[in-house]
């Protein structure tokens, strides 16, 4: 075969770029995600060592051993739920009426849900903090979640109403046409076309709200400790990498789950299509 | 089956009515065309029958009943849309069996009836598709096979095959009209390509600006139409400003003679408009009739479309047989053997000057299929 040798060498030339930036992105992610669970498995690491000297699980008996580490989880769990149920029973009836419905004022009501996002957030915390402190909120569930749920409204607001927006009329049409009520083409047609934008929309609210500290400590202490609240007060109390390494594995399982669980259902054929067509 | 009727139908968007007093009726078994250049109202018209849009003015009647206070979802009418409309994320099967499950028909039957409906649309065994795994062609016959499936009383398409390529344009016009025929289904179809309106239309609704122009059958709007919009829409045709002089007609190149009937019949219009068609337009060698010169040979295959500039600035196109040979730049003679003329309000006045004298052929070429623009003597 007689290849052109010109041709042959770029392509290669391309392969190999391609390669040394996919691996130096995969080095950019990956190693602080290895170093993480180097160190939540590591009981001795010294410095010129290039593995730990010393595995074992110590700090994980040690971690799950104290009780507000026993006791923030399923806390932060409830409350991540309550947030993300409570945002979407909000936001979605607005986002499908932002979508379909054109009245005075929309686009500015729109862009109102980033005003919170577009101040540094410290000052906002600390008012809000105030009043639920004239109001005596401070230190209990309902506070931290109207603080997290006011910081979670951007996203279950705007995903979602651009799915519903991006919803072909022709399709509830053709629905209506063939003898479905307004709520049959609601929920057997718009609501799985944009199904797979609010799995996206509630696993970000969720994720946002498990993860949030400043708003849940300003407002939810002395009482009320999220896990992240925990890991943060372990981190800067006592200077051992492997609490915080423990921690930050144990955050990432219901993410991690959650992940898993949404790319299920956007790999099965239901939610693909949704998304393709 | 099932007839339908608008009764002086309007409706309006702000204060322009896309659809302006529009009376139709469409009798059982009969497929009719809307036909219309886009924005004439005839998505409008389908749309009111459906459902989708409540007219401002006039009834709408299924079997002589008024539907204009039935719902769509509620009403005896099956529509299938431009884009298809399949819901992507159900199979072939769910989209065809959801208006029929809404029904409450029991499983079997649904099955049955689904079957039924994909082998119609030469379809069997695509049930578990998804609709992105079929091509463009197969789309369009589940959303056909979707609405057919119901059994609906009026059916409703709306350019269903404007999207696709040429050839399966053509095919599955054919496969519509072959259904439609079978099952004596009374349909409505709405296209801005007139081509399709022919071939399939048992009559063709020609619309403008929301109002009815014509309504006929093919050969009829093709042969007489009754406006100069029609006359312009459908198929070639040369239309120029007319006016009396005297005993004669003058438009653009030509002075014709009137018989007396014509000129009655003409009597006192002020603005007139001639129309001819390329195939009434007779070319003769040299021009005693209207001098004009070849600009154009276009081939067209059966035969060959002329087109000529006229002394006096005119453009205009004629047909001449493919055995007759004809080049550019060459001098001709153009006559008019039938024509059309049209006044403000009133019915077309047909002529035919072209019947008084002789017209002197072009050269046939014997045995000789080539037109390498020899030019005829």
């Amino acid at each position: 075969m007689k290849a052109n040798p010109a041709v042959k060498r770029t392509l290669n030339g391309d392969v190999l770029v391609g390669s040394l930036l996919l691996l130096g992105l995969v080095v950019f992610i990956a190693m602080p995600l290895v170093g993480v669970l180097l160190w939540a498995f590591a009981e001795q690491w010294r410095s010129p060592a290039l593995l730990p000297t010393q595995w074992g699980l110590k700090f994980w008996h040690a971690l799950l051993a104290r009780a507000d580490v026993h006791s923030s989880l399923p806390l932060s769990l409830i409350l991540a739920s309550i947030v993300t149920g409570l945002a979407a029973l909000l936001c979605l009836p607005a986002a499908y009426a932002f979508a379909r419905t054109d009245f005075p004022g929309r686009r500015l009501m729109l862009l109102s849900f980033i005003t919170v996002h577009a101040f540094p957030r410290f000052p906002l915390y600390v008012s809000i903090a105030v009043i639920f402190l004239v109001l005596g909120l401070i230190g209990t569930a309902p506070a931290v979640v109207a603080v997290q749920l006011v910081f979670s409204m951007l996203y279950l607001i705007w995903i979602p109403t651009a799915a519903f927006r991006g919803v072909d009329r022709r399709l509830e049409e053709a629905a209506r046409d063939v003898g479905a009520s307004h709520l049959t083409v609601l929920l057997r047609i718009t609501l799985p076309q944009v199904a797979p934008a609010i799995g996206a929309a509630l696993l970000l609210t969720f994720t946002n709200a498990f993860y949030e500290v400043e708003g849940a400590l300003l407002v939810g202490i002395p009482d009320i400790r999220t896990l992240p609240i925990v890991m943060l007060s372990l981190i800067t109390g006592q200077v051992i990498v492997q609490y915080g390494a423990v921690l930050s594995v144990i955050l990432w399982v219901p993410s991690l789950a959650l992940l898993i669980f949404a790319r299920r259902m956007f790999d099965s054929r239901t939610f693909a299509a949704g998304v393709t067509m | 089956m099932a007839t339908l009727t608008l009764q002086s139908v309007t409706r309006r968007f702000g204060a322009v009515p896309a659809v302006d007093r529009m009376s139709l009726d469409v009798a059982d078994g009969e497929f009719v065309c809307l036909l219309g250049p886009s924005g004439c109202g005839k998505s409008t018209a389908l749309r009111l029958v459906a459902g989708f849009e409540e007219p401002d003015e006039g009834d709408i009647l299924i079997d002589g009943a008024s539907t204009v206070a039935i719902p769509p979802n509620r009403r005896a009418t099956g529509m299938v849309f431009q884009s298809h409309a399949l819901w992507s994320h159900m199979t072939v099967l769910g989209n065809i069996a959801f208006g029929l499950k809404l029904r409450k028909l029991p499983g079997a039957v649904v099955r049955r009836k689904v079957a039924e409906a994909l082998e119609l649309v030469g379809l069997s065994g695509f049930e578990r598709r998804y609709p992105r795994q079929l091509s463009g062609g197969q789309q369009q016959r589940v959303a056909l096979a979707r609405s057919l499936v119901l059994e609906p009383k009026i059916l409703l398409l709306d350019e269903p095959f404007s999207a696709l390529d040429a050839h399966l344009r053509v095919r599955l016009r054919e496969e519509l009209r072959a259904i439609q025929r079978r099952l004596r289904q009374t349909t409505m179809f709405v296209t801005h390509d007139q081509e399709e309106a022919l071939t399939l239309a048992d009559r063709i609704a020609i619309m403008n600006q929301g109002s009815l122009e014509q309504i006929g059958s093919p050969g009829a709007v093709y042969e007489q139409p009754e406006t100069l919009f029609v006359a312009g829409f459908i198929g070639a045709m040369n239309v120029m400003a007319a006016r009396r002089e005297g005993e004669a007609l003058v438009a653009g190149p030509f002075r014709l003679d009137l018989t007396d009937a014509d000129r009655n019949a003409l009597a006192e219009a002020q603005h007139l408009d001639l129309a001819a068609r390329p195939e009434d337009l007779d070319l003769t060698l040299s021009g005693e009739a209207g001098q004009a010169v070849v600009e154009q040979v276009v081939d067209l295959g059966p035969m060959r479309q002329i087109h000529l500039v006229c002394s006096e600035g005119t453009r205009l196109k004629a047909q001449l047989a493919r055995q007759f040979t004809v080049a550019t730049g060459q001098s001709v003679g153009v006559r008019v053997g039938r024509a059309l003329i049209y006044r403000e309000g009133c019915r077309p006045v047909e002529i035919h000057p072209g019947d008084a004298g002789a017209v002197l052929p072009f050269r046939r070429i014997a045995g000789h299929r080539h037109h390498e623009d020899r030019s005829a003597p």
